[in-house]
Protein backbone atom coordinates (compact mmCIF):
# COMPACT_ATOMS: atom_id res chain seq x y z
CA UNK A 1 0.00 0.00 0.00
CA UNK A 2 2.48 2.32 1.17
CA UNK A 3 4.66 1.69 -1.93
CA UNK A 4 2.02 2.29 -4.48
CA UNK A 5 0.98 5.23 -2.81
CA UNK A 6 4.77 6.70 -2.82
CA UNK A 7 4.83 5.76 -6.03
CA UNK A 8 2.44 7.67 -7.40
CA UNK A 9 4.21 10.64 -5.43
CA UNK A 10 7.36 9.71 -7.31
CA UNK A 11 5.38 9.68 -10.43
CA UNK A 12 3.40 12.94 -10.06
CA UNK A 13 6.79 14.51 -8.95
CA UNK A 14 8.16 13.77 -12.09
CA UNK A 15 5.40 14.75 -14.09
CA UNK A 16 5.41 18.28 -12.77
CA UNK A 17 9.23 18.61 -12.61
CA UNK A 18 8.83 17.66 -16.59
CA UNK A 19 6.57 20.12 -16.77
CA UNK A 20 8.58 22.63 -15.04
CA UNK A 21 11.60 22.02 -17.49
CA UNK A 22 9.72 22.70 -20.17
CA UNK A 23 8.67 25.85 -18.71
CA UNK A 24 11.63 27.04 -17.49
CA UNK A 25 13.31 26.06 -20.83
CA UNK A 26 11.84 29.52 -22.06
CA UNK A 27 13.67 31.61 -20.13
CA UNK A 28 17.19 30.40 -19.82
CA UNK A 29 19.86 31.79 -17.51
CA UNK A 30 23.28 33.28 -19.25
CA UNK A 31 27.12 33.67 -18.79
CA UNK A 32 28.99 36.95 -18.34
CA UNK A 33 31.26 38.59 -20.94
CA UNK A 34 34.18 37.01 -22.03
CA UNK A 35 36.97 39.28 -20.06
CA UNK A 36 41.10 39.71 -19.90
CA UNK A 37 41.94 41.55 -16.66
CA UNK A 38 45.51 43.25 -15.98
CA UNK A 39 45.89 43.47 -12.02
CA UNK A 40 48.52 45.40 -9.99
CA UNK A 41 47.81 45.89 -5.93
CA UNK A 42 50.22 47.50 -3.48
CA UNK A 43 49.95 47.27 0.27
CA UNK A 44 51.73 49.54 2.87
CA UNK A 45 51.76 49.68 6.23
CA UNK A 46 52.77 47.48 9.50
CA UNK A 47 56.06 47.38 8.52
CA UNK A 48 54.80 45.41 5.70
CA UNK A 49 54.73 46.27 1.32
CA UNK A 50 52.99 43.25 -0.41
CA UNK A 51 52.88 43.78 -4.28
CA UNK A 52 50.33 42.02 -6.15
CA UNK A 53 50.27 41.26 -10.07
CA UNK A 54 47.53 38.67 -11.31
CA UNK A 55 46.12 38.25 -14.80
CA UNK A 56 42.75 36.83 -15.02
CA UNK A 57 41.42 35.14 -18.82
CA UNK A 58 37.61 34.38 -19.04
CA UNK A 59 36.12 32.90 -22.39
CA UNK A 60 32.86 31.41 -23.08
CA UNK A 61 32.86 28.41 -25.30
CA UNK A 62 29.43 27.53 -26.24
CA UNK A 63 26.67 30.11 -24.71
CA UNK A 64 26.69 27.19 -21.71
CA UNK A 65 30.02 26.59 -21.17
CA UNK A 66 32.59 29.10 -19.63
CA UNK A 67 36.12 28.70 -18.34
CA UNK A 68 38.57 31.05 -16.42
CA UNK A 69 42.08 30.84 -15.30
CA UNK A 70 43.82 33.46 -12.84
CA UNK A 71 47.06 34.08 -11.78
CA UNK A 72 48.33 35.82 -8.91
CA UNK A 73 51.90 36.81 -7.41
CA UNK A 74 52.09 38.34 -4.09
CA UNK A 75 55.74 39.43 -3.20
CA UNK A 76 56.06 40.03 0.13
CA UNK A 77 58.99 42.40 2.18
CA UNK A 78 59.19 43.69 5.75
CA UNK A 79 57.49 41.77 8.43
CA UNK A 80 54.47 42.87 10.84
CA UNK A 81 55.38 43.76 14.51
CA UNK A 82 54.62 40.60 16.21
CA UNK A 83 57.18 39.01 13.86
CA UNK A 84 59.28 41.48 14.23
CA UNK A 85 59.89 41.62 17.70
CA UNK A 86 61.16 37.85 17.30
CA UNK A 87 63.06 38.02 14.06
CA UNK A 88 64.59 39.91 11.28
CA UNK A 89 62.29 40.87 8.42
CA UNK A 90 61.37 39.00 5.52
CA UNK A 91 60.88 38.41 2.30
CA UNK A 92 58.90 36.11 0.53
CA UNK A 93 56.37 35.23 -2.69
CA UNK A 94 53.08 33.47 -2.92
CA UNK A 95 52.41 31.99 -6.25
CA UNK A 96 48.45 31.73 -6.83
CA UNK A 97 46.90 29.68 -9.81
CA UNK A 98 43.35 28.68 -10.06
CA UNK A 99 40.74 27.44 -12.85
CA UNK A 100 36.93 27.90 -13.09
CA UNK A 101 34.70 25.76 -15.17
CA UNK A 102 31.27 26.94 -15.41
CA UNK A 103 28.36 25.31 -16.97
CA UNK A 104 24.49 26.67 -17.40
CA UNK A 105 21.68 24.62 -17.87
CA UNK A 106 18.29 26.60 -17.90
CA UNK A 107 18.00 28.37 -14.74
CA UNK A 108 20.93 26.83 -13.12
CA UNK A 109 24.85 27.74 -13.08
CA UNK A 110 27.13 25.16 -11.95
CA UNK A 111 30.68 25.91 -11.32
CA UNK A 112 33.88 23.94 -10.34
CA UNK A 113 37.25 25.24 -9.66
CA UNK A 114 40.24 24.64 -8.28
CA UNK A 115 43.09 26.73 -6.63
CA UNK A 116 47.08 26.33 -5.78
CA UNK A 117 48.69 28.14 -3.82
CA UNK A 118 52.69 27.59 -2.87
CA UNK A 119 55.01 30.03 -0.80
CA UNK A 120 58.35 28.76 0.06
CA UNK A 121 57.05 27.36 3.59
CA UNK A 122 53.36 27.06 2.70
CA UNK A 123 51.47 25.26 0.17
CA UNK A 124 47.38 25.31 -0.33
CA UNK A 125 45.06 24.00 -2.85
CA UNK A 126 41.49 24.27 -2.96
CA UNK A 127 38.94 22.43 -4.89
CA UNK A 128 35.22 23.81 -4.82
CA UNK A 129 31.91 23.36 -6.66
CA UNK A 130 28.91 25.53 -6.42
CA UNK A 131 25.37 25.24 -7.83
CA UNK A 132 23.36 28.58 -8.57
CA UNK A 133 19.57 28.98 -9.06
CA UNK A 134 17.24 31.60 -10.81
CA UNK A 135 13.88 31.18 -9.38
CA UNK A 136 10.15 33.11 -8.73
CA UNK A 137 10.29 34.47 -11.72
CA UNK A 138 14.09 35.55 -12.00
CA UNK A 139 13.49 37.63 -8.66
CA UNK A 140 14.88 35.25 -6.19
CA UNK A 141 18.86 33.71 -6.76
CA UNK A 142 19.93 30.64 -4.50
CA UNK A 143 23.57 29.75 -4.66
CA UNK A 144 25.19 26.70 -2.54
CA UNK A 145 28.72 26.06 -2.47
CA UNK A 146 31.49 23.44 -0.76
CA UNK A 147 35.02 23.67 -0.93
CA UNK A 148 37.88 21.57 0.74
CA UNK A 149 41.19 23.28 2.03
CA UNK A 150 44.64 21.07 2.38
CA UNK A 151 47.13 23.37 3.69
CA UNK A 152 50.91 21.97 4.65
CA UNK A 153 52.19 24.49 6.56
CA UNK A 154 56.07 25.42 7.66
CA UNK A 155 58.73 27.58 8.84
CA UNK A 156 61.56 29.10 7.10
CA UNK A 157 64.44 29.11 9.49
CA UNK A 158 66.95 30.08 7.38
CA UNK A 159 67.05 33.66 5.19
CA UNK A 160 65.61 34.63 2.04
CA UNK A 161 68.57 34.06 0.24
CA UNK A 162 68.67 30.26 1.63
CA UNK A 163 65.75 29.26 2.62
CA UNK A 164 65.82 25.99 5.62
CA UNK A 165 62.23 25.10 5.80
CA UNK A 166 60.66 23.02 8.30
CA UNK A 167 57.72 21.36 7.50
CA UNK A 168 55.40 21.31 10.77
CA UNK A 169 51.96 19.88 9.88
CA UNK A 170 49.14 20.05 7.84
CA UNK A 171 45.94 21.39 8.07
CA UNK A 172 42.04 20.40 6.41
CA UNK A 173 39.74 22.78 6.41
CA UNK A 174 35.73 22.78 4.49
CA UNK A 175 33.56 25.45 3.81
CA UNK A 176 29.62 25.54 3.39
CA UNK A 177 27.89 28.68 1.56
CA UNK A 178 24.61 29.27 1.39
CA UNK A 179 23.70 32.53 -0.15
CA UNK A 180 20.25 34.16 -1.16
CA UNK A 181 19.58 37.35 -3.22
CA UNK A 182 16.03 38.71 -3.92
CA UNK A 183 14.48 41.44 -5.60
CA UNK A 184 12.29 43.20 -3.30
CA UNK A 185 11.23 45.98 -5.61
CA UNK A 186 12.44 47.67 -9.32
CA UNK A 187 15.11 49.83 -7.49
CA UNK A 188 16.37 47.75 -4.28
CA UNK A 189 17.77 44.00 -4.16
CA UNK A 190 18.78 42.49 -0.92
CA UNK A 191 21.01 39.32 -0.21
CA UNK A 192 21.36 36.85 2.64
CA UNK A 193 25.00 34.93 3.17
CA UNK A 194 25.58 32.17 5.21
CA UNK A 195 28.79 30.45 6.11
CA UNK A 196 30.34 27.57 8.08
CA UNK A 197 34.03 27.03 8.07
CA UNK A 198 35.51 23.63 9.73
CA UNK A 199 39.32 23.71 10.40
CA UNK A 200 41.47 20.51 11.64
CA UNK A 201 45.06 20.18 11.69
CA UNK A 202 47.83 22.63 12.44
CA UNK A 203 46.28 25.70 12.92
CA UNK A 204 48.89 27.78 14.60
CA UNK A 205 51.37 30.97 12.64
CA UNK A 206 54.70 29.08 13.53
CA UNK A 207 56.21 32.78 13.09
CA UNK A 208 54.32 34.31 15.95
CA UNK A 209 55.29 33.96 19.40
CA UNK A 210 53.46 33.81 23.10
CA UNK A 211 55.28 36.20 25.70
CA UNK A 212 55.13 35.52 29.24
CA UNK A 213 56.99 36.94 32.72
CA UNK A 214 60.40 35.94 33.18
CA UNK A 215 62.17 37.16 36.49
CA UNK A 216 65.64 34.89 34.61
CA UNK A 217 65.27 37.74 31.90
CA UNK A 218 65.69 41.13 33.51
CA UNK A 219 67.16 42.44 30.31
CA UNK A 220 62.99 42.52 29.38
CA UNK A 221 60.96 41.42 32.08
CA UNK A 222 59.61 38.62 29.68
CA UNK A 223 60.59 35.62 27.44
CA UNK A 224 59.20 34.11 23.75
CA UNK A 225 57.47 30.84 23.94
CA UNK A 226 55.97 28.72 20.65
CA UNK A 227 52.47 29.33 20.47
CA UNK A 228 50.04 26.39 21.25
CA UNK A 229 46.87 26.69 19.45
CA UNK A 230 43.65 24.11 19.70
CA UNK A 231 44.04 21.82 16.31
CA UNK A 232 39.86 22.62 15.87
CA UNK A 233 38.14 25.60 14.82
CA UNK A 234 34.39 25.66 13.41
CA UNK A 235 33.20 29.42 12.49
CA UNK A 236 29.81 30.97 11.56
CA UNK A 237 29.28 33.75 9.72
CA UNK A 238 26.13 35.85 8.34
CA UNK A 239 26.08 38.78 6.23
CA UNK A 240 22.72 41.02 5.05
CA UNK A 241 23.12 43.09 2.08
CA UNK A 242 20.86 45.29 0.82
CA UNK A 243 21.73 47.67 -2.55
CA UNK A 244 19.57 50.64 -3.32
CA UNK A 245 19.27 52.45 -6.94
CA UNK A 246 18.34 56.67 -5.80
CA UNK A 247 16.32 58.22 -7.68
CA UNK A 248 19.06 59.82 -9.64
CA UNK A 249 21.44 57.04 -11.03
CA UNK A 250 23.36 56.08 -7.94
CA UNK A 251 23.26 53.03 -5.85
CA UNK A 252 24.08 52.40 -2.27
CA UNK A 253 24.79 49.46 -0.46
CA UNK A 254 24.45 48.62 2.81
CA UNK A 255 25.94 45.38 4.97
CA UNK A 256 26.37 44.05 8.18
CA UNK A 257 28.19 40.69 9.13
CA UNK A 258 28.08 38.41 11.97
CA UNK A 259 30.60 36.30 13.10
CA UNK A 260 31.39 33.44 15.98
CA UNK A 261 33.40 30.91 16.22
CA UNK A 262 34.89 28.05 18.71
CA UNK A 263 37.56 30.28 19.67
CA UNK A 264 34.96 32.77 21.43
CA UNK A 265 36.25 35.48 18.52
CA UNK A 266 32.88 37.33 17.73
CA UNK A 267 33.53 39.90 15.10
CA UNK A 268 30.65 42.18 13.36
CA UNK A 269 31.51 44.32 10.50
CA UNK A 270 29.55 47.16 8.88
CA UNK A 271 29.91 48.79 5.50
CA UNK A 272 28.01 51.11 3.41
CA UNK A 273 29.58 51.56 -0.37
CA UNK A 274 28.31 54.45 -2.62
CA UNK A 275 28.43 54.74 -6.02
CA UNK A 276 27.95 56.75 -8.88
CA UNK A 277 28.47 56.54 -12.73
CA UNK A 278 28.89 60.54 -14.65
CA UNK A 279 27.72 59.46 -18.60
CA UNK A 280 28.85 55.90 -19.41
CA UNK A 281 32.28 57.17 -19.14
CA UNK A 282 32.93 57.11 -15.42
CA UNK A 283 31.90 55.40 -11.93
CA UNK A 284 32.66 56.32 -8.93
CA UNK A 285 32.63 55.21 -5.59
CA UNK A 286 33.45 55.96 -1.88
CA UNK A 287 33.36 53.13 0.70
CA UNK A 288 33.36 53.25 4.61
CA UNK A 289 33.88 50.09 6.93
CA UNK A 290 34.20 48.97 10.32
CA UNK A 291 35.01 45.97 11.83
CA UNK A 292 35.57 44.84 15.38
CA UNK A 293 36.10 41.87 17.48
CA UNK A 294 36.89 40.76 20.80
CA UNK A 295 40.33 38.23 21.48
CA UNK A 296 40.35 34.55 21.18
CA UNK A 297 39.97 32.47 24.57
CA UNK A 298 43.38 31.12 24.59
CA UNK A 299 45.17 34.81 23.56
CA UNK A 300 46.75 36.55 25.59
CA UNK A 301 49.34 39.39 25.21
CA UNK A 302 50.93 38.45 28.15
CA UNK A 303 50.96 35.21 30.11
CA UNK A 304 51.83 35.20 34.18
CA UNK A 305 54.43 32.49 33.60
CA UNK A 306 55.81 29.66 30.66
CA UNK A 307 53.27 27.17 29.94
CA UNK A 308 50.80 28.70 32.13
CA UNK A 309 47.76 27.02 29.82
CA UNK A 310 47.24 24.08 27.35
CA UNK A 311 46.60 26.38 24.67
CA UNK A 312 48.23 29.67 24.25
CA UNK A 313 48.63 32.35 21.32
CA UNK A 314 49.26 35.91 21.14
CA UNK A 315 48.76 35.98 17.44
CA UNK A 316 47.47 39.84 16.53
CA UNK A 317 44.72 38.16 14.30
CA UNK A 318 43.35 36.72 17.76
CA UNK A 319 43.43 40.44 19.37
CA UNK A 320 40.83 42.18 20.63
CA UNK A 321 40.89 45.14 17.72
CA UNK A 322 38.94 47.59 15.88
CA UNK A 323 40.09 49.02 12.31
CA UNK A 324 37.75 51.10 10.03
CA UNK A 325 38.24 51.46 6.23
CA UNK A 326 37.77 54.21 3.94
CA UNK A 327 37.87 54.14 0.47
CA UNK A 328 37.58 55.55 -3.29
CA UNK A 329 37.28 53.86 -6.66
CA UNK A 330 37.20 55.51 -10.09
CA UNK A 331 36.48 53.33 -13.28
CA UNK A 332 37.14 55.03 -16.51
CA UNK A 333 35.34 53.36 -19.62
CA UNK A 334 37.07 53.55 -23.00
CA UNK A 335 37.12 52.12 -27.00
CA UNK A 336 33.04 52.77 -26.77
CA UNK A 337 33.39 51.53 -30.07
CA UNK A 338 35.37 48.12 -29.64
CA UNK A 339 39.04 47.56 -30.83
CA UNK A 340 39.83 44.64 -32.63
CA UNK A 341 38.20 41.66 -30.89
CA UNK A 342 37.45 44.00 -28.14
CA UNK A 343 34.06 45.50 -27.56
CA UNK A 344 34.77 47.92 -24.27
CA UNK A 345 37.46 48.17 -21.87
CA UNK A 346 37.98 49.75 -18.70
CA UNK A 347 40.51 50.92 -16.46
CA UNK A 348 39.99 51.11 -12.68
CA UNK A 349 42.07 53.32 -10.08
CA UNK A 350 41.33 52.32 -6.29
CA UNK A 351 42.68 53.33 -2.82
CA UNK A 352 42.01 52.22 0.85
CA UNK A 353 43.14 53.61 3.96
CA UNK A 354 42.70 51.04 6.91
CA UNK A 355 43.89 52.42 10.26
CA UNK A 356 43.88 49.25 12.81
CA UNK A 357 43.31 49.70 16.88
CA UNK A 358 44.50 46.72 18.86
CA UNK A 359 42.72 47.03 22.60
CA UNK A 360 44.84 44.37 23.99
CA UNK A 361 48.11 43.81 21.90
CA UNK A 362 51.07 45.83 23.25
CA UNK A 363 54.11 47.10 21.17
CA UNK A 364 56.88 45.57 22.24
CA UNK A 365 59.07 46.30 19.02
CA UNK A 366 59.40 50.15 19.94
CA UNK A 367 59.03 49.87 23.87
CA UNK A 368 60.27 48.42 26.68
CA UNK A 369 62.02 48.17 30.39
CA UNK A 370 65.49 49.94 28.84
CA UNK A 371 62.96 52.68 27.65
CA UNK A 372 60.87 52.61 31.05
CA UNK A 373 58.04 50.59 29.98
CA UNK A 374 57.36 47.27 32.21
CA UNK A 375 56.16 44.29 30.51
CA UNK A 376 52.26 44.91 30.36
CA UNK A 377 52.71 48.86 30.15
CA UNK A 378 53.91 49.21 26.69
CA UNK A 379 51.54 51.30 24.72
CA UNK A 380 48.88 49.45 22.30
CA UNK A 381 49.65 48.61 19.23
CA UNK A 382 47.74 50.65 15.86
CA UNK A 383 49.16 51.39 12.37
CA UNK A 384 47.87 52.56 9.33
CA UNK A 385 48.01 50.59 5.98
CA UNK A 386 47.24 51.61 1.92
CA UNK A 387 45.89 49.49 -0.15
CA UNK A 388 46.20 50.94 -3.82
CA UNK A 389 45.04 48.93 -6.52
CA UNK A 390 44.92 49.68 -10.33
CA UNK A 391 43.50 47.45 -13.09
CA UNK A 392 42.33 47.15 -16.45
CA UNK A 393 39.74 44.85 -17.64
CA UNK A 394 38.84 43.85 -21.36
CA UNK A 395 35.75 42.31 -22.63
CA UNK A 396 35.59 40.72 -26.01
CA UNK B 1 7.65 -1.14 10.04
CA UNK B 2 6.26 2.26 11.16
CA UNK B 3 9.63 3.64 10.77
CA UNK B 4 9.91 2.55 7.42
CA UNK B 5 6.45 4.22 6.61
CA UNK B 6 6.97 7.36 8.27
CA UNK B 7 9.97 7.81 6.08
CA UNK B 8 8.41 7.09 3.21
CA UNK B 9 5.62 9.48 3.97
CA UNK B 10 7.98 11.90 4.93
CA UNK B 11 9.80 11.14 1.40
CA UNK B 12 6.37 12.11 -0.64
CA UNK B 13 5.64 14.92 1.56
CA UNK B 14 9.06 16.23 0.97
CA UNK B 15 9.02 15.70 -2.86
CA UNK B 16 5.70 17.28 -3.27
CA UNK B 17 6.53 19.98 -1.23
CA UNK B 18 9.97 20.25 -3.28
CA UNK B 19 8.76 19.98 -6.57
CA UNK B 20 5.74 22.54 -5.88
CA UNK B 21 8.60 24.91 -4.45
CA UNK B 22 10.50 24.60 -7.21
CA UNK B 23 7.41 24.59 -9.89
CA UNK B 24 6.52 28.13 -8.04
CA UNK B 25 10.12 29.16 -9.95
CA UNK B 26 7.95 29.94 -12.87
CA UNK B 27 4.24 29.61 -11.94
CA UNK B 28 4.73 32.63 -9.33
CA UNK B 29 3.86 35.94 -10.73
CA UNK B 30 6.91 38.46 -10.33
CA UNK B 31 5.93 41.48 -8.58
CA UNK B 32 8.42 43.17 -10.37
CA UNK B 33 8.20 42.74 -14.04
CA UNK B 34 11.21 41.73 -16.52
CA UNK B 35 10.56 44.77 -18.17
CA UNK B 36 10.68 47.06 -14.80
CA UNK B 37 14.53 45.58 -14.02
CA UNK B 38 16.43 48.27 -16.20
CA UNK B 39 17.45 49.83 -12.98
CA UNK B 40 18.69 46.61 -11.74
CA UNK B 41 20.62 45.65 -14.77
CA UNK B 42 22.33 48.69 -14.33
CA UNK B 43 26.52 47.93 -13.97
CA UNK B 44 26.46 50.06 -10.44
CA UNK B 45 23.72 46.93 -8.71
CA UNK B 46 26.15 44.21 -9.44
CA UNK B 47 26.85 42.83 -6.35
CA UNK B 48 30.76 42.37 -7.02
CA UNK B 49 31.85 44.08 -10.13
CA UNK B 50 35.55 43.18 -10.43
CA UNK B 51 35.97 39.33 -8.94
CA UNK B 52 39.83 39.48 -8.79
CA UNK B 53 40.02 43.58 -6.74
CA UNK B 54 37.34 41.62 -4.34
CA UNK B 55 38.98 38.55 -3.65
CA UNK B 56 42.34 40.05 -2.75
CA UNK B 57 40.73 42.58 -0.20
CA UNK B 58 38.86 39.71 0.85
CA UNK B 59 42.65 37.78 1.61
CA UNK B 60 44.14 40.85 3.14
CA UNK B 61 41.55 41.19 5.70
CA UNK B 62 41.34 37.48 6.59
CA UNK B 63 45.33 37.71 7.44
CA UNK B 64 44.47 40.33 9.65
CA UNK B 65 41.07 39.80 11.12
CA UNK B 66 40.03 36.88 12.77
CA UNK B 67 36.77 36.92 11.16
CA UNK B 68 36.14 35.21 7.79
CA UNK B 69 33.31 34.10 5.10
CA UNK B 70 30.00 35.07 4.25
CA UNK B 71 31.58 37.96 2.28
CA UNK B 72 32.96 36.03 -0.63
CA UNK B 73 36.22 34.29 -2.09
CA UNK B 74 39.61 34.94 -0.22
CA UNK B 75 42.38 32.32 -2.08
CA UNK B 76 44.59 30.67 -0.42
CA UNK B 77 48.07 31.42 1.70
CA UNK B 78 48.44 32.45 5.14
CA UNK B 79 49.96 35.42 5.02
CA UNK B 80 51.77 34.72 7.85
CA UNK B 81 54.29 37.42 7.68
Amino acid sequence: MMRVSAKRVVGRGAVIFTALLLVRATCADVLPDDRADIFYSKYSGGGMDITGESVLVRKKFTENFAVEANYFIDKVSGASIDVLSQASQIKDERKQKSGTVEYVHDKTTYTASFINSVERDYRSDTGSFSLKQDMFGDLTTLSLAFSNTNDTVGENNGTAFVPMVAWLGHAESRSYDVDLSQILTKNFIAGVNFNVITDQGYLANPYRSVRFLDPLNPAKGYSLATQMYPDTRTSTAIQLEGKYYLPYRAAVTGSYRYFRDTWAIVGTTYELDYTHPISNIWILEGRFRYYKQNHANFYSDLFAYANEYRFEGRDQDLAAQDNYTIGAKATYAFLPNGWKIFKRATVTFDVSRITFHYLDFRDIKYYGVANGYQPGDEPLYQFNATVYQIYMSMFF
Amino acid sequence: MPSLKRSIRWAGAALIAGTGFVSSACTIQPWVKPYERDRLADPIMAWDRDAISSAYVDHIRESREGSRGASGSAGGGCGCN
